[in-house]
């Protein structure tokens, strides 16, 4: 398991070279400037002078290698002079981005924790809400409940985010008046008030985004324990005379959660990317508001940093999930 | 930690306050939304509107203007003309005096050295300074005395309220910019997003892209003033969402920018929360004639150029029967609402500089349909296309992806079908259109379609250096690189040489007629431009807001000082 680990650990490198020179070519071979939002009362020469000062104007391979350099070895650096008060790279340029001139990870540390929290405890919820409804969908299938929940999950799955949350927040902020519509994102909990007020700003958005994921992980469930309902060692179970309860939650239901795991950590990356869409609703400024933004307004160093971070994320919980599907199924070994 | 002690230091400097000055700070928080978020708070290093309104509650420049476009001293004692002295007769000086006793909100002077320093900073040629128009033409800036600056031009200035006037071109400290000069400007990361100023606020929080945290200013100068504790502008999100948390949620006080359908602006209005508030200014919303021949066919580097005449634009009758067939009363109802007016001219505003030409806002679709009779494009063969010498009469028209334009290019489409013209609707990416990227093909100057619609403003109520864009020299070409605002390619020695006139003509009423006769010369008499609708900025603000007077010359938020909450 050790050299499997050590093995894709190692091959992972030159995938992640590969991914960051791609993503670099395919963001600066895309159409645009990060002049297009300048208004057009500001002179061709001044835009010029202003390309200029971003470093803009450089050719695609010496940016790349600069930026290579930036995250390899000054970001890293930064953070470990932050830690220990050295200052190794002190005075080298960081990664800036070329809409606010602000240290790229500064900006993604800002953004991080308000994702994290709200499509995580969205992603967390959906889970909670997936597992019980696939469990008994799949025990009493055809049942009143399967179809109430299929129908559940059908809307989950088709009824997109940008609607399900402008219904939420004419039904529960304009109508009900309950919820504020805009996460605030400088609120500090301190106290019982402060909590509440927390909860409050977090319901719209992570019951739009808890239903868009309960719906998916829900199917799988209800799948993987139908396929498992019917094995021979569930009869075998039954007919040694064990409680249906024991049956379905020990028996059937681990076996059932090894594919709903890899399903639910290959989802992981997604909870740092953000919800673009759901996220700009709500104003909850987080990484997924950021990359929008970035790619609005062409600011190829956000854009490419974040879509890297994205890149790296992907491949490691994919190893990530590789193992734990180790490590559930004894009958899988990687050596 | 910095930022802890800033903080601090606000609260202990509020915790004074209220004993010397009963007023400021009694009303609590003011908030503010932003459909996009604030990403720095330095004008001098963006040219997002965004940033240089919420930098103007924080940078002040030395003089401000009003709502109907007439300038008021901020940081001065008064506003210098020939009158009073303080423009030499000559125009190529303007001295302006600082009010006594003006304090940074660090406790520190404000002095004419700030001045000279931010004229530096702006001039310097490796810091990308976005307002570099603003300090062009000036030769120096000089520190008479501690109060006292002179601005000295290059030559005499028509109009010499350029430098540091408006909310575009603040005064920045020398002393916390001083290691931010030229290259540096960027890296400055805590100078750029927490200015110190002079307006009624300071920051205290900033997250990039996301919210501005603000106090009120301790020094501020008037001891009254502002009349709000804190302020916060809260960014990110679309303009509906903005504007419901202004008129229907009551979540926050102003929503800048919420451009909105107009039915959608009824419904808002009715919950009764807020009202929503125009500022017209001069944006128009036009299409543009292409005077060269856009055909794929011509070899690049000719095509679209000076060397082959459009086809069939060339010929005036058929660019005003394509203006005629146009009914922009409709164009607003559908697109803007409240948030826009029908108009003919390129220069809509302020009073004085407009022209009276009103005579494209009813629609003549039987004049238009006569004036391609007469220009020789019939309908030979019945197909409801009109053609000529065997060539049909067809246009491609593009702007930019968004749902009002592409409302408009199906309208325009309709009538310009009904005309017998074989219309091709193209939208492009704005960032592409707007780009500039000499590479693309699709770009507003590249300019390869028969006609385009976007829209333009002059940033100041004196339109001299917007005018300037139709100059024969202004056109772009593979010379230069495809750059240049003059994306008709419009040349006549008229136009050239009554624009020279007016950078001399120093009476503003003379100015005034000039402007109108080269506003007349590129709309009606030539209809090179297609003025369509004149349009506003729409905010909203609640109710329980007192005090907001929306600006089109200078930042919406130009008088946030005065702001009071509604009791």
């Amino acid at each position: 398991m050790l050299t499997f680990t050590l093995r894709r650990l190692l091959l992972a490198i030159p995938i992640l070279l590969v991914i960051s020179l791609v993503i670099f070519l395919l963001v600066d071979l895309a159409p645009g400037s990060p002049m297009a939002e300048i208004p057009l009362t500001v002179p061709p020469d001044v835009r010029q002078k202003m390309i200029e000062a971003l470093g803009a104007d450089q050719p695609v391979f010496v940016r790349y290698l600069l930026w290579l350099k930036q995250f390899f070895w000054i970001e890293p650096m930064t953070l470990y002079d932050g830690w220990f008060g050295t200052s190794i790279v002190e005075g080298q340029q960081r990664i800036l981005s070329w809409q606010s001139r602000s240290p790229v990870f500064t900006i993604i540390g800002q953004r991080l924790p308000q994702t994290l929290i709200v499509v995580g405890t969205a992603y967390l919820v959906g889970i909670m809400i997936a597992l019980p409804i696939g469990i008994y969908s799949a025990y009493r299938q055809y049942s009143f409940f399967d179809q109430v929940g299929t129908l559940f999950a059908m809307i989950g799955f088709s009824v997109p985010t940008f609607f399900s949350g402008t219904l939420l927040i004419i039904i529960f902020a304009v109508w009900l008046g309950w919820f504020p519509t805009k996460y605030d994102t400088m609120l500090e909990v301190t106290d019982w008030q402060s909590f509440l007020q927390q909860v409050k700003q977090m319901a719209l958005p992570v019951m739009t985004l808890g239903l868009a994921n309960a719906a998916t992980i829900s199917r799988y469930m209800r799948s993987s324990m139908l396929d498992n309902m019917t094995m021979d060692y569930v009869r075998t179970a039954r007919a040694k005379g064990m409680d249906e309860k024991v049956v379905v939650l020990r028996h059937v239901l681990r076996n059932s959660l090894i594919p709903v795991v890899t399903v639910i950590a290959l989802g992981i990356p997604s909870i740092f990317g953000g919800a673009i869409i759901t996220e700009n609703l709500f104003g909850v400024n987080g990484i997924g508001a950021a990359l929008i933004g970035a790619i609005h307004a062409n600011d190829l160093p956000m854009v490419q940093t974040l879509a890297f971070i994205f890149a790296v994320l992907i491949v490691l919980f994919n190893l990530i999930a590789d193992i734990l599907y180790g490590l559930l199924d004894p009958r899988i070994r990687y050596d | 930690m910095k930022l802890k002690t800033l903080l601090l230091g606000a609260a202990a400097a509020f915790a004074l306050a209220p004993a010397a000055h009963a007023e400021r700070g009694t009303d609590g928080e003011v908030k503010l939304t932003f459909p996009q978020a604030v990403s720095i708070m330095n004008p001098y290093l963006t040219g997002g509107t965004k940033d240089i309104y919420a930098a103007s509650m924080v940078l002040e420049p030395l003089a401000g203007l009003t709502p109907e476009g007439v300038l008021i001293p901020k940081l001065v004692t008064e506003i210098p003309t020939k009158e009073n002295g303080g423009i030499s007769e000559d125009m190529t000086s303007i001295t302006w005096k600082l009010l006594p006793d003006l304090k940074w909100s660090d406790g520190t002077a404000v002095t004419a050295d700030d001045a000279v320093f931010t004229w530096q900073y702006c001039t310097d040629p490796a810091g990308g300074c976005s307002q570099a128009t603003k300090y062009e033409g000036v030769a120096s800036v000089e520190a008479v005395d501690a109060s006292t600056i002179k601005v000295t031009f290059s030559g005499p200035k028509a109009n010499p309220y350029t430098a540091f006037v408006s909310a575009l071109a603040p005064l920045l400290q020398k002393k916390q910019f001083e290691a931010c000069l030229g290259a540096a400007a960027p890296t400055c990361t805590d100078a750029n997003n927490m200015p110190v100023g002079t307006g009624p606020f300071m920051v205290t929080g900033f997250t990039v892209n996301d919210t501005v945290q603000m106090a009120a200013n301790p020094n501020y100068r008037d001891p009254a003033k502002p009349a709000f504790a804190t302020a916060v502008i809260k960014g990110g999100g679309d303009a509906e969402g903005s504007a419901r948390a202004v008129m229907e949620t009551g979540e926050f006080d102003y929503a800048w920018n919420t451009q909105i359908p107009p039915e959608t602006q009824e419904s808002m209005k009715a919950a009764g929360k807020g009202e929503f508030v125009v500022a017209f200014g001069t944006l128009v919303e036009r299409i543009e004639m292409n005077t060269t021949d856009p055909d794929p066919a011509l070899p690049e580097g000719e095509r679209a150029t000076a060397k082959h005449p459009h086809p069939i634009l060339s010929d005036i009758k058929v660019r005003t029967a394509l203006s005629k067939a146009i009914d922009r009363s409709i164009l607003v109802e559908v697109g803007y609402g409240a948030g826009g007016k029908p108009t003919c001219n390129v220069i809509p505003g302020p009073e004085g500089w407009a022209s009276d030409n009103e005579g494209c806002i009813a629609q003549d679709m039987e004049g238009a349909k006569a004036l391609l009779d007469e220009a020789g494009w019939k309908d030979s063969d019945g197909d409801g296309i009109r053609d000529k010498d065997g060539k049909k009469l067809h246009i491609l028209y593009q702007t930019t992806v968004n749902p009002i334009r592409q409302d408009f290019q199906a309208l325009i489409k309709d009538w310009w079908t009904e005309l017998g013209v074989d219309v091709e609707l193209k939208a492009i990416d704005p960032g592409v259109f707007f780009g500039g990227d000499p590479g693309s093909p699709d770009t507003f100057q590249k300019f390869y379609a028969d006609v385009e619609m976007y829209a333009n403003n002059s940033e100041s109520p004196d339109p001299e250096s917007y005018l300037g864009q139709y100059q024969c020299k202004n056109a772009p070409s593979p010379e230069t690189q495809w750059q240049g605002e003059n994306i008709n390619r419009f040349c006549t020695p008229e136009y050239d040489a009554l624009y020279a006139t007016l950078a001399t003509t120093t009476d503003i009423a003379a100015r005034q007629e000039i402007a109108k006769k080269l506003n007349d010369m590129v709309t009606k008499d030539s209809m090179i431009v297609v003025p369509l609708v004149h349009r506003g900025t729409l905010s909203a603000h609640s109710n329980s807001l007192g005090g907001v007077q929306i600006n089109a010359w200078d930042s919406e938020m130009w008088n946030a000082a005065d702001w009071f909450r509604v009791k």
